[in-house]
């Protein structure tokens, strides 16, 4: 102190410099971590300790039940008996229904490459260590579906497998996949062109998406399935998956497009004023200034819409498409598997989950990385 | 006396109802610096976002380089390429780095190769001194950091004419100078600016010509020393007299 000319209520000046010091060790490290994050004060004390019993009550005897009182090899539920725990026996039996539907077992080798190629191609889309994104995206929406209908459906030789056959999460993923895939780029350019200066172009995309967001999926699904085959002509007989999916890609792009011009509208005007300043087109400054930056504020939106799509495709069922929810709920209906309803939803549940859970981190990290820091 | 840059004539614009310029009629000549000031909703702003099309006149000519601005697209393109902007709020790109910044347009636009664009963009960025932040974002800059980047973005696309709006009312004051260097030496290299700026002594030391604003009409214009010094016009009297009191 003795370097401060202090007067108490008087002038004084500073002739040396604090330097910087490291912050207090109770702030820092584990402990400091949960002394902030849960035992900050009385209230959050009692709700961590509230949570830590909720989970004791819940955890164990669930993973008991699950894994040490269960059984996992058995010929039917007659196997079950005297287990207390769950009974997934049907599980390994019925696996490849879960998987494939009633994909013929000797051509399920098809499903499998189509998957590993799908995720090769996805590969440089989702991750820029792996050169080619532009390319791989622009193959993935263009050139992908063909070749995986080649495969999956059968052309050039390769046995036909008609699309009622196809089944379980194969089913799953192709709706989810070819929903997701298209419901991007259509909602962009419906976005786009609601905020259009020409009055058709936007009065035609607010028109389009407000009448597919008007109506509930279930009953686009029943028009599709039902109602549309009454007023195509006699002869063009459109394949019923195909129909499904095109009312179900229409839906998602409405609502794709109505997240994607949430993006639009946070970016200032003066990005645009900029772009076009510099002599850039319509096209381009979209391309290449307006569209990068809606996109990446809009991550969790878009994410969240394919996640909920991923989940709605087990409304497919009702109208009679095998996919991974009818599988798990025709699978029980069998006298050998009656009364093993909770294991079967339980497995499709989880395979559910897995897919929707990386799709969620995925957009956590793909958060994190593009984020240069403009907020500051 | 050559064709002049800029040809303005008996140009009107309304917002609605509202008629934002009345009657403006200016030449620009080439290598001209002209500052232009006004109380604030004047239509300082509006009349230079009309010289890149960044507005639509209703009324009257505007001829930029021998190129008039109509509804025609192409048009708009072309002068756009010769005029550069340089804004208020900075307006730089997020998510691109400082030389993405730099490079965007000249290669999409006039089709440069990269590393000529790149090798262009750090001569620009060492004429506003900071070639050492050019792998930097935006966000990481400081305001006065941020409109020089700005400035020699708009400089890479090597334009004719430079439109500056305010660019120095949204900065700190201590940033205030590094940006009004950049601008006095960019005038003499002979660029035709014009510029919407209260900075009276960046006017006195590089514009030719000052013009005044109110209401939407050019009431005065002069030279620096004359319209400061000898205004003629109350409006411009009582204007001046807000400005420099402070
Ligand atoms: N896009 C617009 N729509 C309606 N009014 C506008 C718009 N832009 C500017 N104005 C109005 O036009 C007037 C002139 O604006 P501006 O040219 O920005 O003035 P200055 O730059 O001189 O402050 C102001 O009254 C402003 O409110
Ligand atoms: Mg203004």
């Amino acid at each position: 102190m003795s370097d401060i000319a202090n007067h108490p209520g008087g002038s004084f000046y500073r002739t040396e410099n604090i330097p910087q010091s490291p912050p207090p060790v109770s702030t820092v490290g584990v402990l400091g971590w949960m002394r902030q994050n849960l035992f900050s004060s009385p209230f959050n004390t009692a709700l961590t300790l509230l949570t830590l019993y909720l989970l004791y009550l819940v955890v164990p005897p669930l993973f008991q039940w699950a894994f040490i009182d269960s059984l996992l090899e058995g010929e039917s539920n007659k196997d079950c008996r005297g287990i207390a725990g769950a009974c997934w026996v049907l599980v390994p039996k019925r696996f490849g229904q879960y998987i494939y539907g009633f994909y013929p077992e000797p051509e399920r080798w098809r499903v499998n490459l189509t998957f590993i190629l799908f995720c090769l191609n996805l590969l440089p889309v989702l991750s820029d260590r792996v050169p080619g994104r532009t390319f791989a995206a622009l193959f993935l929406v263009f050139g992908f579906p063909v070749v995986a209908f080649v495969l999956l459906h059968g052309a050039f030789g390769l046995e036909v497998v008609p699309t009622h056959k196809w089944g379980g999460l194969t089913l799953t993923l192709v709706f989810a996949s070819v929903a997701i895939l298209f419901s991007l780029p259509i909602g962009i350019l419906l976005a786009l062109g609601r905020r259009s200066e020409m009055p058709v172009i936007r009065t035609i995309c607010i028109a389009f998406i407000e009448l597919w967001r008007a109506v509930p999926l279930i009953t686009v699904l029943f028009m599709a399935s039902f109602v549309l085959p009454l007023f195509t002509p006699e002869g063009v007989n459109a394949n019923e998956l195909l129909r499904a999916l095109i009312g179900f890609i229409m839906f998602a792009s409405a609502y794709m497009a109505e997240v994607v011009r949430g993006g639009l509208q946070a970016l200032p005007k003066g990005q645009t004023e900029a772009a076009q300043a510099l002599g850039l087109n319509y096209w381009k400054s979209m391309q290449l200034i307006i569209l990068p930056q809606a996109l990446k504020i809009v991550i969790p939106g878009i994410v969240n819409t394919f996640i909920a799509l991923f989940k709605d495709t087990a409304l497919v069922s009702i109208i009679g498409l095998f996919d991974l929810l009818l599988v798990a709920r025709s699978a029980v209906t069998d006298p050998k598997w009656l009364g093993l309803e909770h294991e079967s939803y339980i497995f499709a549940a989880v395979i559910y989950f897995v897919f929707c859970f990386s799709m969620s981190r995925y957009s956590l990290w793909l958060e994190r990385k593009l984020d240069t820091g403009h907020r500051t | 006396m050559s064709e002049p840059i800029i040809r303005i004539e008996g140009m009107n614009k309304w917002f609605g109802q509202f008629h934002v310029l009345r009657d403006i009629d200016l030449t620009v000549n080439r290598a001209e610096r002209i500052v232009i000031c006004g109380p604030s909703g004047s239509g300082k702003s509006t009349l230079i976002r009309c010289i890149n099309r960044l507005e639509e006149h209703q009324k009257g000519t505007i001829v930029v380089e021998g190129i008039e601005l109509t509804g025609d697209l192409k048009q708009i393109d072309n002068v756009r390429r010769e005029v550069g902007m340089v804004f208020q709020q900075f307006n730089l790109f997020p998510h691109l780095t400082v030389l993405e910044n730099c490079t965007l347009a000249p290669i999409w636009v006039r089709r440069t190769p990269r590393a000529e664009a790149e090798e262009l963009a750090m001569e620009y960025l060492t004429r506003v001194k900071i070639p050492e932040q050019a792998l930097k974002y935006p966000g990481q800059l400081s305001g006065g950091q941020q409109q020089r980047v700005a400035i020699a973005r708009s400089l890479c696309m090597r334009p004719k004419i430079m439109l500056f709006d305010e660019p120095t009312s949204a900065l700190d004051p201590e940033m205030i100078k590094e940006v009004l260097d950049v601008m006095v030496e960019l005038a003499e290299t002979e660029m035709t600016m014009l510029v919407v700026t209260h900075e009276m002594g960046f006017a006195r030391q590089v514009a030719h010509r000052v013009i005044f604003m109110d209401e939407g009409q050019i009431v005065e214009q002069n030279e620096p020393e004359e319209f400061f010094y000898n205004p003629k016009s109350d409006r411009t009297k009582l204007f001046l007299s807000q400005i420099l009191s402070h």
